[in-house]
C-alpha cells in the first residue's frame, strides 16, 4: 500500500534514483563485508565511509534544491544548518567518551577539562541521551531556520537580500563557534569519538552501518521531498519562485509555505550533518564558513535545480571530483576547476546535467514526433 | 664665594688631569694608554679611597656612557666590585654581573672581588651625579624618561636633583613632566605644608592622565581634610578627562575602521547599488589592488629606490587601471549574460573570485607580502590623550576623497548621467541613444577600479595576502545593504556608523562579540527595513 502510494508519486528518474539507493544499500555492505580484502571486487572501510561523506552532502544538497529549486529561496547559509546538526551528534558523540577522555573526567569533555570549566554548560545537559541529542538534531537547525525565517519572510526580505542575510547569518555563528567561551570546543570542534549506541565509531561493522542509515535517510528525504513537491502545496511553491506577488494576490499565505520549507529543509540539512560527523571524526567551526554553503548550491547547480535527484547526483559528482584533484599532484588546481565550474555552469549550463539532459531528449523526442509527423504526411 | 670656588674646582680637575697624566707615564697596566673615562674610572674605584671614588663618579656621570647611569646606582647600594685583578664590575638589578669598562656582561663573578666603600660625602656625590646623569641629560628623550621615571618613583631624594633641572629646562614639554614629578613628591611625601600640596595636586590635576591618579590617591593620612578633598576632586575631573578621551579615541578608531569599510564598499555600492550586480569577487578586486601596489613597491626597489616614497602615488592609478581592466573583462565576458539572474551572477562571480584568488596564490605564493610604508605615512602624533598615527590620518582621508570623486563623477561627467539613466530606466535610456551595453561595462570597471583603489589602502593596514578580499566581502555587502542599495550618501553614512558602534561595543563585548552583534543587528535591520536606511522611493522600488 504505502509502497504503491509512493512509487505513484515517482517518475522514472525518481525510481532508478531509489533503485541505485537500494542497490548500494545492498551492494556495498556485502562488498566490504562479505568479500574478502585480498578481492579486486572488495570496497574497502575507508571507501564506505568517503561514500558516506558524499551521500550526506547529496542530503544536504536536496535539502537546498527544496528551497531554491522549488520556493526560489537562494539560502547560501545552509553550511550553518549542517553544522548545527552536526554540533549536535557532535556533542552526544562527546558524552558518550566518559572517562575514556585525556583527562578522564567522568562528566566533562577534554577541551572543558583543559580549560577549567568546573561545570558542565546547561546547553550541554542531556547530550548523553542518544534520543534527546537525535531531537536536537532536529530541533536546533529547525528552530534557527523558523525564527530566522519567520523574521525574513514575514518582512518579505527576497532574492539577493535574503542571501546576503543568510550568508551572514552562517559567518556570524562561524566567529560566535570559533570562541572558546561557546562551549563547544572554540578551534578545534568536537573530535576523538569513541562510541555511538554502544558501537566504537571507529569499526568497520559500525561504519557500514552507519552509510547504510545515511543511504536510508537519503531515500526518506528524497521521498519526502519528493511528495510535498507533487502536493499541491509543492504547486503553490512553484508558484511562489516564479511570481511572488502574484501568488499571494491570489490568497496564498506565501510566508507560511516558505516558512514550512526552510524549516523543512533546515532540519534535513541538520539530519545530514549529524550523519556526517560520526563519519568523518570531527566537527568545527569551519563547517560554518561562507564558502561551503556556497559551494553547497554550485553542487545543486551542476546537477540541475529543481529535481531533487540532479542535487544528489551533483552534490556526489562535484565532491567526487573533488576528493580526486585534491588528492593527486593537481591539487592546487582544485579551485580552479571549482571557480571554473561556478562560470561554466551559470552560462552554459544553467539547468545543470539532469535538466540539459532532460532538455535534449525532449527535443529529440520532438524532432522523432515531427519527422514521424512529416513521414505520416505524404501517405495520406 | 663663587670666586674661591671656580679656581678650587679649576684646581681640582688640573691635580686629576696631572695625576691621570702621570699615571698614564708610570701605571702598571698598558691598557690604560686607550684610556677613555671609564677606564679612568675604573682606576679610581679599584683605589678605593673616598676621594678618588668621588672623581670616579663624576667620570662615569660625565661619560655618558650607557652603564654609566647603573654602575653608580649599584655603587649607592654597594653592588660595585673591584675583582683581584683589579677588574671594577657590578651587579645589576638582573643579579648578573657587569664589567664596568666595556658594559659587557660577565660570564661569572670574578674572584676575589670586594665592593667598593660608601660615605655620606660618596652618596651625595652619586645622587648628584645621577640627577645630572639622567635628569639633565643632553639628550631631551632620556630627559623626558628621567623626568618620567621620578614621575613614577615619587622618591623624595630626588626633589634637588630635579629643581635643579626644572632650572636649567629649556623644553616645556619636558618642564612640565618635572613639574609634575616635583608635584607628586610633594604630594606624597610627609611633612609638606598643606598650601604646597594644594599647589602640586592643582599641577597634577592640570597633567590629567592615567598617572596622574596615583598620586593624588597616595595623599598622606597627615594632609589637611582640604588637601583631601581637593585630591579627590581632582581624581574625579581626571576621571573624567579619561572617560571623554577614551570615548574620543573609540570614536577616532571607529572613524578609522569605518572610512576602511567605505573605501571597500564604495565599489560594491556602484556594481551592486546601481548596476544591482551581485559581485562576490568584489573582495577580489580588493586583493588585486594590494597586489598591484606590492608589484610596484618591489619593481621601484629594484630599479629606482629614490622613487619609493611615491609609490603609493604610483600605485593609485595603477591599482584603479589593473582592477578596472579586470572588472570590465569580467562583465564582457560572463556577467553580460546574467542581468536579469541576479543569483546566478552570485555564483558565477563567486566562481571567479576563486579562480582569482587561487590564481594569486600561484603567482605569488599563499604567504603575506610585505608592502612598505612612505616616510609621510609612518610616524604618530598625539592629540589631548591619545596617539593618531599618520597612516590613519591618511587612509581616512583616502576614504573620503575617493568617496567625493565619485559623488562627482555620478553627477557632473557625462558618463556619470548615462550611469544613472541606464539605471532608472534601460530601455528609455537605449532609446536616447545611450549604448547601455558600453554603459554596463564601464560602471563595472569603475566599482572594480574603485575596490582596487581600496587595495592599495588596505595594503597599508592589512596582510597582502591572496584571502585579503574574503575578509571584507561580507563587511562589504553589510555596509550597502544598511545603507541601502543605490545610495552613495546611505554608504558613508553605514560606514561610519558601522565602524563606530563596532570600536564602542568592542570594550564591552570583546571584537568577536562585538562583530557578531553587529551582525545580528544588521539581519534584524534588514526585516524591518529590507531597503536599507535611505531606501529610494517611488517607482524604482518596485523593480
Amino acid at each position: 500500500m504505502i509502497t504503491q502510494a509512493i512509487l505513484a508519486r515517482l517518475d522514472l528518474r525518481g525510481r532508478l534514483f531509489l533503485g541505485a539507493i537500494l542497490a548500494a544499500l545492498i551492494l556495498v555492505p556485502v562488498l566490504n563485508l562479505i568479500v574478502p580484502a585480498g578481492s579486486p571486487l572488495h570496497v574497502p572501510t575507508w571507501l564506505v565511509s568517503l561514500l558516506g561523506k558524499y551521500l550526506c552532502y547529496a542530503i544536504l544538497a536536496l535539502a537546498l534544491d527544496l528551497v531554491w529549486g522549488y520556493c526560489g529561496i537562494l539560502s547560501l547559509g545552509h553550511g550553518a544548518f549542517f553544522a548545527l546538526g552536526g554540533y549536535a551528534m557532535g556533542m552526544y558523540l562527546m558524552r558518550q567518551i566518559g572517562t575514556r577522555g585525556v583527562y578522564g573526567h567522568p562528566v566533562l569533555p577534554d577541551f572543558m577539562v583543559f580549560l577549567n570549566w568546573k561545570e558542565l554548560p546547561w546547553f550541554w545537559y542531556g547530550f548523553d541521551m542518544f534520543p534527546f541529542a537525535l531531537l536536537m538534531v532536529f530541533l536546533a537547525p529547525g528552530i534557527l531556520a523558523f525564527v530566522f525565517g519567520w523574521f525574513a519572510f514575514r518582512s518579505r526580505v527576497t532574492g539577493v537580500y535574503l542571501s546576503i542575510i543568510t550568508q551572514a547569518l552562517t559567518y556570524a555563528l562561524m566567529l560566535a563557534f570559533f570562541r572558546n567561551d561557546m562551549g563547544f570546543g572554540g578551534n578545534n570542534g568536537l573530535t576523538d569519538f569513541k562510541d555511538i549506541v554502544g558501537f566504537p565509531v571507529q569499526a568497520q561493522g559500525t561504519r557500514v552501518a552507519l552509510f547504510a542509515l545515511t543511504l536510508i535517510a537519503l531515500a526518506g528525504s528524497y521521498i519526502l521531498a519528493r511528495a510535498i513537491v507533487t502536493s499541491k502545496a509543492g504547486k503553490v511553491l512553484v508558484a511562489i519562485r516564479d511570481a511572488e506577488s502574484r501568488t499571494r494576490f491570489l490568497g496564498f499565505r506565501v510566508e507560511r509555505y516558505k516558512l514550512f520549507v526552510f524549516t523543512l529543509s533546515a532540519m534535513m540539512a541538520g539530519l545530514a550533518g549529524a550523519l556526517y560527523v560520526p563519519q568523518v571524526g570531527i566537527i568545527n567551526p569551519s563547517e560554518f564558513a561562507p564558502g561551503n554553503s556556497i559551494e553547497v548550491v554550485i553542487w545543486v547547480a551542476v546537477g540541475g535545480r529543481g529535481t531533487l535527484v540532479g542535487a544528489a547526483i551533483g552534490a556526489i559528482l562535484v565532491n567526487f571530483a573533488k576528493t580526486t584533484f585534491t588528492t593527486g599532484a593537481l591539487a592546487p588546481y582544485w579551485l580552479f576547476a571549482l571557480g571554473a565550474l561556478f562560470v561554466l555552469t551559470t552560462l552554459y549550463m544553467p539547468k545543470g546535467v539532469i535538466g540539459t539532459y532532460a532538455e535534449w531528449r525532449e527535443k529529440r523526442r520532438e524532432k522523432a514526433s515531427l519527422a514521424a509527423h512529416a513521414a505520416s504526411k505524404p501517405a495520406e | 664665594m663663587r670666586i674661591t670656588r671656580l679656581p678650587l674646582t679649576a684646581l681640582r680637575r688640573l691635580a686629576s688631569c696631572l695625576f691621570l697624566g702621570l699615571f698614564l707615564m708610570f701605571g702598571p697596566q698598558t691598557h690604560a694608554a686607550l684610556a677613555g673615562p671609564l677606564e679612568d674610572a675604573a682606576e679610581l674605584f679599584a683605589r678605593d679611597s673616598f676621594s678618588d671614588t668621588a672623581k670616579a663618579i663624576e667620570l662615569l656621570a660625565d661619560s655618558g656612557a650607557e652603564q654609566a647611569g647603573p654602575a653608580i646606582e649599584a655603587l649607592n647600594d654597594r653592588r660595585l666590585f673591584v675583582a683581584a685583578d683589579k677588574t671594577v664590575y657590578f651587579r645589576d638589578a638582573t643579579g648578573a654581573f657587569i664589567a664596568l669598562v666595556t658594559g659587557a656582561k660577565l660570564p661569572a663573578e670574578p674572584s676575589g672581588g670586594s665592593g667598593v666603600r660608601v660615605n655620606n660625602r660618596i652618596r651625595s656625590a652619586i645622587n648628584t651625579a645621577l640627577g645630572t646623569l639622567t635628569l639633565q641629560a643632553p639628550d631631551p628623550a632620556k630627559r623626558r624618561a628621567a623626568a618620567e621615571a621620578v614621575f613614577k618613583s615619587r622618591s623624595p631624594d630626588s626633589e634637588s636633583a630635579l629643581q635643579a633641572a626644572i632650572r636649567n629646562e629649556k623644553v616645556a614639554a619636558i618642564r612640565e613632566i618635572q613639574q609634575s614629578a616635583l608635584a607628586a613628591i610633594i604630594a606624597t611625601s610627609p611633612n609638606r605644608s598643606d598650601i604646597d600640596r594644594l599647589a602640586a595636586i592643582e599641577v597634577l590635576k592640570e597633567r590629567g592622565d592615567r598617572e596622574a591618579l596615583t598620586p593624588l590617591n597616595q595623599i598622606p593620612d597627615s594632609a589637611g581634610v582640604n588637601v583631601k578633598d581637593a585630591a579627590k576632586a581632582a581624581v574625579q575631573t581626571i576621571n573624567n578627562r579619561l572617560a571623554t578621551w577614551s570615548a574620543v579615541q573609540n570614536a577616532w578608531y571607529g572613524i578609522s575602521l569605518g572610512s576602511v569599510l567605505l573605501l571597500a564598499a564604495i565599489g560594491l555600492a556602484i556594481t551592486f547599488g546601481v548596476m544591482g550586480i551581485i559581485n562576490m569577487a568584489h573582495g577580489e578586486m580588493v586583493m588585486i589592488g594590494a597586489y598591484a601596489t606590492f608589484v610596484i613597491q618591489e619593481i621601484i626597489r629594484q630599479n629606482a629606490p629614490g622613487l619609493f616614497e611615491y609609490s603609493l602615488a604610483i600605485a593609485i592609478p595603477a591599482a584603479f587601471i589593473i582592477a578596472g581592466t579586470i572588472g570590465i573583462a569580467m562583465e564582457r565576458l560572463v556577467i553580460r549574460h546574467l542581468y536579469g539572474r541576479p543569483l546566478e551572477t552570485l555564483l558565477a562571480t563567486w566562481g571567479i573570485s576563486l579562480i582569482l584568488m587561487q590564481a594569486t596564490r600561484t603567482l605569488f605564493g599563499p604567504t603575506n607580502r610585505e608592502v612598505g610604508a612612505p616616510a609621510f605615512m609612518s610616524g604618530s602624533f598625539r592629540i589631548g590623550l591619545i596617539d593618531i598615527t599618520y597612516g590613519r590620518v591618511w587612509i581616512v582621508g583616502f576614504a573620503l576623497v575617493v568617496f567625493f570623486a565619485v559623488l562627482a563623477l555620478l553627477r557632473f561627467t557625462p558618463l556619470g548621467l548615462q550611469m544613472r539613466a541606464v539605471t532608472q530606466n534601460r530601455r528609455m535610456a537605449a532609446s536616447m541613444g545611450i549604448r547601455t551595453a558600453r554603459v554596463d561595462a564601464l560602471t563595472f570597471g569603475l566599482g572594480s577600479g574603485i575596490a582596487g583603489l581600496a587595495g592599495v589602502a588596505l595594503s597599508q593596514i592589512d596582510n597582502v595576502s591572496p584571502n585579503l578580499g574574503q575578509s571584507y566581502i561580507i563587511d562589504s555587502f553589510m555596509v550597502v545593504v544598511f545603507g541601502g542599495v543605490g545610495n552613495l550618501w546611505g554608504t558613508l553614512v553605514a560606514a561610519l556608523s558601522l565602524g563606530i558602534a563596532n570600536k564602542f561595543l568592542e570594550p564591552f563585548a570583546g571584537a568577536v562579540l562585538g562583530k557578531i552583534a553587529l551582525l545580528v543587528f544588521i539581519i534584524l535591520f534588514i526585516q524591518k527595513r529590507p531597503r536599507g536606511l535611505f531606501a529610494l522611493k517611488g517607482r524604482a522600488v518596485e523593480q
